[in-house]
Formats: C-alpha cells, structure tokens, sequence
C-alpha cells in the first residue's frame, strides 16, 4: 500500500515539474544558493581541501557565478558528480549548473541538450611515458599499452589517433585519474594517456616527476567548458557573461586587489566601466545588479588569477598558459566586447 | 602359611615408581612441531615453504608500518623525512581522520555529536542483544532512534519529539482497539500516530529554536559515519519488513502472496548498484528542480527493499526448515494466526535464521560503500574522491585504503562474534 502511495506522489510531483524550472534566476534567488555541479576530486580543478571547503579551476567558475547572481561567493551548493551522473544531474534540475572539466562536443550540446557557454580551459590529450623508455614522440608507441579510461572522449580519440597513424596499442582500460596513476606506476602500462592537465596534475604527485616526460603531441581538442541546460537562455547569458568578465578583466588589470578601487569612480577606459557598471546598464539588460561583474572578479579574481591561484606555474599542477593565454600574449582567450 | 603365601604371589611391588615425565620426543615444543608442523617430509616442505612466505609479508609490512611517518603536511614531505628509506605515510590519517570518519562538511565544533550518537548506540543495541541487560534499558532502545535523529540531524528537539508522541500514541490506540481485531488496532494506531505528527509538525514549525542544535544537513554527512549510518538504519529496518514479506510470501491470501513475490524476486534481481543509480539519477526527473527530497532518504529506501528481500529469503528458509508439527499445535491451542506467529513460529524460525541474516548484515554494511559510485562521500567516496585527489596526498593508496579495511573489519569480526555467541546460547542445533 505504501508503495502505490510513493508511486502517485511521484507521478503527482512529475507532473509538476513540468511547470516549475522556466527561470533558473529566480530560482536561485529564491533558494538564495546556486546549486553547482563539480567533479568528485581533481586535483587543481575541484575538490575540498582539509578543512571541507571547496577549491580549485572550476570551482571558482561555481563561486564567480554565485557571487554575480547572488552578491555572496559562498552561497554555492557544491553537488559532486561522477562523470555517469553529471548530465543527468543537470537535465533534471538537480544543478543549476555544471563546471565539472567537461568536454564540449557536437552531440552533447545538441543531442544531450546542454548550452556550452564557452571554453574555460582550453585542453588536449596527452602521453605520459617514463623517460626510461626512450620514446619522445608518440608515434614511436607502437605496440604500446596504453592506460585510458573508459568511457570518456580520450577513449575514442586514442583510437582514431593509432589508426590514423598505423599503429598498434593495448588498451588497458582504468576507471579513474587515481587508478590510472595506480597502474601507471605499478607498470601495468607503458604510458598513460587523459588531457594533458590532468597528466601534469597526476605527474605532480609522483615520488620522482623528472623520471616522466609528457610527450610533446597532443592528439586531440578537449575544450572544457561550464554548461547549463538548454531552454533557459536568460541563464545560460549570465552564465556566459559572468566567464566573459572574468577573462575581459584580466585582459584590462582588473584584480581582484584593485576592482573595488577602479569601481568607486569612472575612468578613462569605457569598457571598463560599462563592465564594472559606472557607465550604461549592462547588469540590468541580464536581470543583475549593475555591480555583478565588480562582485564576479572580487569573488576569486580574474581569470589570470585563479589560473594562478589553482592550476598556474606556482602551484603543485604547474601548468603553464598556453593556449589559455589572453589573445594578446598569444592565446586563445578572447572575451566578446562588452557593450 | 606366609610362605605358602609368598610363593603363590611370586613379587609384590611396595612402593611407586615415581612418575616420570615423558619422552622428550613426546613432549613439549618438539613434540608438537613434530606432529604438526613435520609430521611427514611433505608437511616439512610445506611448513617451510610457509614460514618464508610470512617472513617475505612481514620484512614487506614491517618496515612500512614501524618506520610510518605520523606528522607531515604532504606526501611530498613525508618522502622528505623518509629520504628513500621504505614507511608509509600515515600522516595522511593524522590530518584527514575527521574527513575519514565524518566527512570533508559536517561541522567541526558538532563532531561530539555523531560520537555521542555511536556511543549511545551500544546502550541501546544492549538489552536488544543480550538478554542479561535489565530490561528495563529497553526504554532507552525505544529512545534512541529519536535521540540520534536529533544528534546527527540537529535542529530542534522538538521534531524528535513529536515523532516520539506519535509512535506513543499511535500503540495507545492500538492497545485499546487490538482487542476488537489486529487489522482494526493496526490502522486505528497508524491514523492516530500521523494526526499527532500532523499536528505537532505545527509546534515544530512555531518554536523552531526550542532547544535546537546546529542543523546539519544530509549532504553534509560523510565518511564513516555515513556507512554506520547507512548500515545501521537499513539493517534494523530490513528485519522487520524482511520478516512481514516472509510472512506474506507464506499468506493464503493471493493478492498479498503475489505482492510479496513480486516483489521479493523484482528486488533480488536487480543489482544494487542499479537501485542506487535509481535512487540518484532517475528519481530526479520525476520531482520537480529544487525539491530536497534527501539523497540519503532515497538511498535508505532503496538499500532497506534490497536487504529486506533477501531477509525475507533467509526467513522463508527458517519458515520451511520448521515442522509442520509446530504449526498444527499452535492452531490446536486455539491461538489466531497473529499469536501463532508471534508465540510459536518466529521465535523457532528465527533463531534458525541468524546465521542467514548476520550473513546479510555484514554484507549490506559492507555494501554500503557502493554510495560512492553515485558521489556520496562515504569512507571510500572520501578516499577516492577528495583525499587523493588534493595535491597534498595524490598517491597514498595504502594506508588510506588500509585503514578503511581496517574499520570495516571491525565492525565486521564483531558481528561476527555475537552471531556466533548468540547460536551456541540458543543452540539451534536440537542437541
């Protein structure tokens, strides 16, 4: 009997479901946190530290937002999921958003029906092979085996990059980054292959990294970037604009040291003031308030920064710019302008 | 005459040889490594063979465990002080035993309150255990399951309470309507326990500040706790609705049978682990964004149908595995099928059920470390999940993972125990 209960009440708030979830913005105002969706652990990108507060690439992306939306970069409900939940998790409401170093593909912004708001760390995947075997190129693995974790787009691209090249590899499939480490050192493989950030991240942690190299191909693009759900464009534009200011910031010097001085009063450059709302109206046209992108880069600082901060050359991670640097210094970071 | 005597009686012995020890070769150490050790060439071979096996383990093992680094910030340290020398890093439990035990969320200043809870645990598992305790600790058995929903939980006292009331006053009602028929006091009990709560979520709502403790929310709970917590709740459960199926599968009641059946073989054929992507992922297209209908109450559900179908297998099994006697002579004293049960059956059945069901107690326990796969944070989500992937502790598999065995295995050996202490107590064996 109780079960035919539960079975109604669910197929009662079913129904209903239908027609909440319009406007993700009011939503999270209402609940007055953002409800973000992060991976499990990675190292740089995403996990608690010692004392259970969240860190890292992406989830500074989570607390940007939040602090757009919500003035306060601690108002996120960090909702950890695997790489089997996440789209689900966000399909179904449960998460607002999902910053979680998530490859953006043909089939997953339109057949899954996410929005891809653009790319927040440009990737590729990478070989890690101990220096011992003297390989310096990728196309000398013939006949390798190679650890890979299944299930993913680095499955796929191995692949089609040892059959492009003619050569012959043994996979030997992993679940996880840590088990892949795992076998990796143990032997159970010649090389291990993910994006080239995770492979430097798994480096770092090695007992001796010098006695690894990261061969230099990258044999693929993994753009990772935060999505929403299709449907609600008014969030996924705040979404969209809130990385923008973070990367427009650093291409003016905003940090987060001086944005509360550049806010106080005009200044010479328009830009920066239609972004940090001293001209114009650019809060109001995305249902903020005019200081959204002041808070936005107070939250973690500009992209630079938490670059730096979490993944950068002075971290464990080590990772250098490169293609995330800012057009200018030879990168890829582009922000559309903002007016 | 005493000569005579005498010669009929060739020698008579006068005094005792004193009592000798036996051979060495019979006796002591020698002896029994001979017998069991080198009884023959074979068993020498082996018995050596042996012995360098454990040697290898434990010039591995003993090293590692003895030189351990305690106090370091990182992995990377702990490989400084070690400077090439073999020991593990234990550090990592030093600093992280409160995510390990209580997850990376729940409140720091609150962690004397799951421990409080463990410990009460033991009051009131007690009297429900051994029958020596004084009965009258059965009241705190009563208590407890609202005394560490108010701990864990937090927030009022005032919601503890009045679920209390309710389960009060719904066996009043009960009690007073039990004599007219068992289904009339069953329902009249449940109508009477949820208008007390209904009423009383009222107060709750009112006084929201009574006597309250820090609110913890689900999603923070973590680490151990959330497989004790798991394992604990599912288990108590399970048994009950474990037995309520066995019953039904038994019933002559068709609709009821197939109910039971359905049911039962539905559930003991799909995985856990698919209950659990259910219970995370499809659950959620059906409730509307934003609903907090509780992970862990939707897990609960799913592992408490799982294990109470397979004890009600285990149930069946004592049902079937009692004479056919046993419940013609409860009918023939004229006792209803409630008494028949309650008195004459379930005691017997049950008592040759506990192997079965200690069985699958320690595997559910066990079991509930599949949460992680759907990113809880339990011991193993922890492990796996935050823990190594920080930078400071990337690469410590041993002692993590050791250490989670190692918890388990206690929990584990100690239910074990008191099964195995609770059938020579009732000796099932009809000796």
């Amino acid at each position: 009997m109780t079960k035919t209960v539960v079975l109604g009440a669910l197929a009662g708030v079913g129904l209903l479901a239908g027609a909440a979830g319009a406007a993700t913005l009011d939503d999270v105002k209402q609940r007055g946190t953002l409800n973000c969706g992060v991976v499990t652990g990675l190292p740089g990108f995403g996990a608690p530290n010692a004392n259970g507060e969240w860190e890292g690439f992406d989830v500074s992306m989570c607390r940007a937002v939040a602090a757009a939306v919500l003035g306060d970069p601690t108002a996120v409900q960090f909702v950890p999921t695997t790489g089997k939940t996440r789209f689900t998790a966000l399909a179904s409401g449960e998460i607002d958003m999902l910053a979680r170093n998530t490859t953006w593909t043909f089939s997953r912004d339109t057949d899954l029906k996410f929005d891809f708001i653009g790319v927040n760390y440009y990737d590729g995947q990478g070989f890690l092979v101990p220096k011992a075997l003297g390989v310096t190129s990728a196309k000398d693995l013939d006949g390798a085996t190679v650890c890979i974790q299944t299930g993913t787009t680095t499955e796929l691209n191995l692949a089609d990059f040892f059959r492009k090249n003619n050569i012959s590899y043994e996979p030997v499939p992993v679940e996880t980054q840590a088990e892949g480490q795992q076998q990796y050192l143990a032997g159970a493989c010649d090389t291990y292959t993910t994006d080239a950030s995770g492979l430097a991240a798994t480096r770092a942690t090695f007992e001796n990294p010098g006695d690894h190299v990261i061969l230099p191909e990258i044999i693929s693009k993994e753009p990772l970037a935060p999505l929403v759900r299709h449907g609600d464009n008014d969030w996924a534009d705040i979404v969209r604009w809130t990385l923008n200011a973070l990367i427009a910031a650093e291409e003016m010097g905003i940090t987060s040291a001086n944005v509360t001085e550049l806010a106080a009063s005009a200044g010479d450059n328009p830009e920066m003031n239609r972004l940090l709302g001293n001209e114009g109206n650019l809060g109001e046209m995305i249902g903020l308030s005019n200081d959204w992108a002041v808070k936005a880069i107070g939250a973690g600082g500009n992209y630079g920064e938490i670059f730096e901060k979490t993944i950068g050359e002075n971290t464990p991670i080590g990772l250098a710019r490169g293609l995330n640097a800012q057009w200018t210094d030879g990168g890829l970071l582009y922000s559309p302008p903002f007016r | 005459m005493s000569d005579t005597h005498a010669q009929s009686v060739p020698f008579v012995r006068e005094s005792f040889i004193p009592e000798a020890p036996p051979p060495e070769t019979d006796t002591g150490v020698v002896a029994w490594l001979r017998k069991n050790l080198f009884s023959t060439w074979a068993y020498a071979l082996l018995t050596i063979a042996a012995l360098y096996v454990i040697y290898v383990i434990l010039a591995g093992v003993l090293p590692w465990l003895l030189n351990g680094v305690w106090n370091a910030d990182s992995i990377q340290q702990c490989r400084e002080i070690l400077a090439g020398e073999r020991g593990g890093c234990f550090a990592v439990l030093t600093e992280r035993w409160n995510q390990l035990l209580f997850g990376f969320s729940y409140p720091t200043e609150a962690y004397w309150r799951p421990t409080l809870a463990f410990a009460l645990l033991f009051v009131a598992a007690a009297p429900v255990l051994f029958t020596s305790v004084p009965r009258i600790l059965l009241v705190a058995t009563l208590l407890y399951p609202f005394a560490a929903y108010w701990l864990l939980w937090g927030g009022t006292i005032l919601a503890p309470l009045v679920g209390l009331l309710g389960v009060i006053g719904g066996y009043l009602v009960y009690r007073r309507l039990i004599d007219r028929s068992f289904a009339y006091g069953l329902l009249g009990g449940i109508v009477a326990a949820a208008a007390i709560m209904w009423l009383g979520g009222f107060v709750v709502a009112d006084q929201p500040r009574f006597l309250s403790l820090l609110p913890v929310q689900s999603r923070d709970m973590g680490g151990f706790m959330l497989n004790m917590l798991l394992g604990v709740i599912c288990v108590s459960l399970s048994l009950p609705i474990g037995i309520l199926l066995a019953l039904g599968r038994q019933s002559s009641l068709p609709i009821i049978k197939w109910i039971c059946v359905v049911f039962i073989e539905f559930v003991r054929g799909v995985p856990l682990i698919t209950l659990l992507f259910v219970a995370n992922v499809v659950l959620a297209y059906f409730l509307p964004p934003g609903t907090t209908f509780d992970l862990i109450l939707r897990v609960i559900i799913m592992i408490t149908m799982f294990a109470s179908a397979y004890i009600a297998e285990v149930i069946r099994g004592g049902l079937a595995a009692l004479p056919r006697g046993q419940y013609e002579a409860a009918d023939s004293l004229g006792l209803d099928y409630a008494q028949a049960m309650r008195l004459v059956i379930l005691p017997q059945a049950l008592k040759i059920s506990i192997p079965g069901i200690v069985n699958v107690a320690v595997g559910l326990f066990k079991d509930t470390t599949l949460v992680s796969i759907i990113s809880m944070f339990d011991l193993v989500g922890m492990i796996r999940g935050p823990i190594l992937a920080s930078t400071d502790w990337g690469g410590v598999y041993w002692e993590l993972f050791g250490f989670a065995a190692l918890l388990f295995f206690v929990v584990c050996y100690g239910i074990s125990q008191y099964s195995q202490w609770l059938e020579r107590r009732l000796a099932t064996d009809h000796r």
